[in-house]
């Protein structure tokens, strides 16, 4: 039988904001275990939440930026649930008044089609703690740094009908919050990890099989192992006759298998309901409007934009806008040199470095202004291509811009067409033996000649003028 | 003689410098020395702390720098969170618990320079009429001392009513300032919902409970009001609106007050000697020249419904952090995690508390939310439209703050339900979120009859004036259990 496969995501993002969403204690990564949880983070008795406002601004650009709705009322809700590292034996979650509802967002996928996939809704809550269970000697260690953190949780419908779609829409999720600044896409750090719902169905039937859950997959490589091999143990269930049991999995990269965590009838009954201790999040028109005001251009936009503007191609155009730093790069350096030049020194040179280094573009040696400087000694011919990569080999090692290093290198391309005529006269008197030969048919022999020229101009001849030059001087 | 003493004339004695802060909070410790052993008030008594105070607070009087509180002791409900003292709740869950945090109200009094004298018994997590919930033991009614001083503020209102302390602060979820007050002989009002900060002041349920005053009579109220109240931004529940000097009107006349009587609460729940004491303080105000009329308040039947489902189900989730995980009782040898929770909170949780949990929980399950939580919350709304179409037609309500006078201790503890009625006249209040007072109005065999005043929202400085005018023509307010005069 031929099996479909179904597929939402619910995507954690955790929002950059300086301190947590309910307490004003700090939210950065790598803390001595429970130095970063005060008295709110840690649940003591009488302590309260308190909205950081900047949280629900950043939700607000997200519903923005997918076409979705930026809910006028929202609600906090408790999910209530016992575990150690969950301070209050609640998490503040939003239930059934979520603050983003229903939008979309286009995904690309390999073979160059479109496709879009719903957002069902995006809500504010708040992280729980770490549980560390090495170390302790057959205890649990509690950290409670990260309670508190805000999450944007991102539910999508189940519209992706493979792996691959889904790493697609995890990935267009990933350059859109990270392009909004709302989030640093660090997914080692786990501040962007998702859960995956996944079910198969006969190919052409419409209502969906049982689901179960992958929890917590934090790689976009492991999003599409996960999928996959959870894709074959249904259908491998399926046809042996029995049937998906809908439950909580998850994925072991060690062993390159899911597992199952609990059953639906072990989950718990959460018995959400309205916090009493948070007023609900009224939003108004006029904030929305301030908000929509600070939005950066989002990543589709600059594409078409690239695309109009730069006359460059789709491929280019949608690796130069795949981070925002880039894009800005390329476009600083656009501004002042060409841009065609441009896209194809940062997609080539320039990113096969910082790829060797494990460097950031934005911790380029060679600044976007120094890459201009040389593009545009190409364009007027001061440099040729293969000068260009030992001026941009020096730049990288902090020898000083374009210019500097030419004028001290004496790389400066030899473009004065009476100086190559006369290098070229030598070399014709010099070499009489093979002018006549190359005169009586062996057109081979032009290679020769041009490598002597070249050799004589100690590489520095502009390369098609030294052609036509000695062309014309051979065949006369 | 200061414990005969109102807050006020305390106030000024401080200022004409007749007294000392130390003088007067050694004179009131050692009247806690001498009585809290029959009344057992007090959960903790922190004298070298209250003397410190004391001493900085004569300090700042010698300075010129004192307000109308600093110098004048107080005690405060074991339920609000002090800093570096045992803040237990009433409850074995915390009696390890020593806060590293003061709450909003404890701080603006300490930054008023008023003296702690400890802190006072309580029904266990402020769950109880009786005070007989309490960990640490029931507490006695200085009236009577076989009888409850009602709860759970009930230690706040004992050591009032015994002076042992001047004043003191107490909680109201359904009734827990105005129904120990009324049994007690003391003036107590729960302020609206929102008027003062609950941050530090463990939640019971956090839709309902409201910190506020104990005390003698209007006038002193008036004075812990206007240090309590305001806006705090650690708590988003309270609300962002001037604080007025709630002594100001306090001298204005009441001629033309209209008075509403529920004809609800004057039915066939309130025992006869009430109904006799409630009848004359009606007239009294009558006399005084207010208008009495007849309003009625349709839904006030459905409130102990209501708040036993509400109250609960808050409560249900707010107890969820007593866990023995970070803070608080923790069994002895767990064999793992669930055997941790399970007898942790069975060993550490009273009766009372258990049972509150085990409602709330179960109106909170799926199958049951809608019928239960989502019904309650509908119901609500009801009873608060009610209060507000009343208040379209008078300035106060006023009725009994509860149906008899304090009963004896054991009397109702195997009937919960009975125990829950002794709040029918004071939870509507908290589940419209209004202001309630209960003042002083009269004996009934011997015993204390409170009569229940409720204001309309952030009304507060009227039903001071309502009561201070009473208590100027009457001196119900100024008895004081024969034993500790």
């Amino acid at each position: 039988m031929e099996w479909e496969t179904v597929i939402g995501l619910e995507i954690h993002a955790q929002l950059s904001t300086r301190s947590k969403i309910f307490s004003g204690a700090a939210t950065a990564y790598g803390a001595e275990p429970n130095t970063q949880a005060c008295a709110v983070d840690l649940g003591l008795p009488g302590v309260l939440p308190v909205l950081n406002k900047e949280v629900v601004r950043m939700a607000a650009m997200f519903g923005l930026a997918t076409g979705s709705t930026v809910a006028k009322r929202s609600v906090f809700d408790r999910k209530n649930y016992f575990y150690p590292d969950l301070p209050k034996g609640y998490q503040i979650s939003q239930l059934a008044l979520p603050i983003v509802q229903r939008g979309k967002i286009t995904i690309e996928l390999e073979d160059g089609s479109r496709k879009t996939i719903g957002i069902t809704r995006a809500h504010l809550e708040e992280d729980a703690g770490k549980s560390l269970h090495e170390d302790f000697h057959g205890m649990t260690g509690i950290d409670l740094n990260r309670a508190g953190t805000p999450l944007l949780e991102i539910v999508s419908e189940p519209d992706m009908r493979s792996a691959k779609e889904a790493v697609a829409y995890m990935k267009k999720i990933h350059e859109l919050v990270r392009y909004l600044g709302i989030c640093d896409g660090n997914m080692q750090e786990g501040s962007f990890r998702c859960d995956a719902n996944v079910s198969i169905r006969p190919k052409g039937r419409e209502k969906f099989g049982t689901r179960t859950e992958l929890k917590n997959i934090n790689s976009f490589r492991y999003v599409e192992r996960a999928i996959n091999i959870e894709v074959e143990r249904q259908i491998d269930v399926l046809e042996s006759g029995k049937e998906v049991v809908q439950e909580t999995r998850l994925y072991d990269a060690d062993r390159d298998e899911t597992r199952s965590m609990r059953s639906k009838e072990e989950a718990n009954d959460y018995r959400y309901f309205p916090d009493p201790d948070l007023l609900p999040v009224e939003i108004t028109e006029a904030f929305i409007n301030q908000v929509k005001e600070t939005l950066p251009e989002l990543p589709d936009a600059k594409r078409s934009r690239f695309i109009s503007q730069f006359a460059l191609s789709e491929y280019d155009a949608g690796i130069l806008t795949g981070s925002r730093d880039l894009a800005n790069y390329f476009e600083t350096v656009a501004k002042t040199a060409d841009a065609k030049l441009a896209a194809n020194w940062i997609i080539g040179d320039v990113s096969a470095r910082l790829n060797k280094e494990d460097k950031d573009i934005s911790a380029s040696p060679v600044n976007a202004g120094m890459l201009a400087g040389m593009i545009n000694r190409i364009s007027d011919n001061t440099l040729s291509g293969k000068l260009a990569k030992e001026v941009f080999d020096a730049m990288w090692n902090g020898e000083g811009d374009a210019d500097a290093i030419i004028e001290k290198r004496g790389l400066k391309q030899i473009t004065d067409s009476s100086a190559i005529e006369s290098l070229i006269d030598e070399i014709i008197a010099a070499n009489p033996a093979q002018v006549a030969e190359y005169r009586s048919g062996k057109d081979k022999l032009f290679g020769f000649f041009v490598g002597l020229a070249m050799k004589a101009s100690k590489g520095k001849a502009n390369p098609a003028q030294l052609n036509d030059i000695l062309k014309k001087k051979l065949s006369a | 003689m200061y414990h005969t003493k109102t807050l006020a004339e305390l106030s000024r004695l401080l200022q004409k410098r007749e007294t000392s802060s130390v003088e007067l909070t050694r004179a009131f410790l050692d009247r806690i020395s001498t009585h809290d052993k029959t009344l057992n008030s007090f959960i903790t008594v922190t004298a070298d702390q209250a003397l410190a105070q004391a001493k900085h607070a004569d300090a700042m009087i010698q300075r010129g720098e004192a307000g109308a509180l600093t110098g004048l002791p107080m005690a405060h409900k074991d339920i609000f969170c002090t800093l570096d003292v045992k803040t237990s709740c009433g409850s074995k869950m915390l009696d390890n618990f020593i806060s590293p945090y003061n709450a909003t109200v404890v701080e603006k009094l300490a930054a008023a320079g008023m003296v702690m004298l400890g802190k006072t018994n309580m029904d266990e997590f402020a769950m109880g009429s009786s005070n007989e919930t309490s960990f640490y033991g029931a507490v006695k009614n200085p009236w009577k001392i076989s009888a409850v001083p009602g709860g759970s503020s009930g230690g706040s209102a004992a050591a009032v009513a015994a002076r042992l302390a001047p004043i003191a602060t107490g909680t109201d979820t359904g009734g827990s300032i105005r129904q120990p007050a009324a049994l007690c002989n003391l003036t107590g009002l729960k302020p609206t919902y929102g008027r003062v900060s609950r941050y530090g002041m463990i939640a019971f349920a956090s839709s309902l409970d409201q910190a506020g005053p104990m005390a003698q009579n209007a006038e002193d109220c008036a004075m812990m009001l206007n240090a309590i109240s305001g806006f705090d931004e650690r708590d988003s529940t309270s609300l962002d609106k001037p604080v007025p000097d709630y002594g100001a009107d306090l001298n204005r006349d009441i001629k033309g007050l209209k008075i509403g009587l529920p004809k609800e609460f004057f039915g066939d729940g309130m025992a006869p000697g009430v109904r006799e004491v409630i009848n004359k303080a009606i007239e009294q105000y009558r006399s005084m020249g207010a208008e009495i009329i007849e309003i009625s308040l349709p839904n006030s039947h459905l409130s102990v419904p209501v708040y036993y489902v509400v109250a609960p189900a808050e409560c249900s989730s707010n107890l969820s952090r007593f866990d023995g995980v970070r803070f608080g009782y923790r069994c002895k040898d767990p064999q793992d995690l669930q055997d941790l929770y399970k007898r942790s909170r069975g060993e550490g949780f009273g009766a009372e508390v258990k049972r509150r949990i085990m409602i709330g929980t179960y109106a909170l399950s799926a199958g049951y939310y809608d019928a239960y939580y989502v019904k309650a919350q509908q119901l609500r709304r009801m009873i608060s439209d009610d209060f507000e179409n009343a208040f379209k037609q008078v300035d106060v309500i006023m009725g009994p703050t509860a149906p008899d006078t304090a009963f004896n201790i054991g009397e109702k503890t195997s009937d919960p339900v009975a125990m829950y009625l002794s709040d029918i006249y004071t939870i509507a209040v908290n589940l419209a979120g209004l202001p309630g007072m209960s003042i002083p109005a009269g004996f009934s065999n011997n015993m204390p009859v409170g009569l229940q005043l409720i204001g309309n929202y952030f009304d507060e400085a009227r039903l001071l004036n309502v009561a201070h005018q009473y208590q100027l023509a009457t001196d119900w307010h100024k008895q004081i259990p024969e034993k500790f005069i």
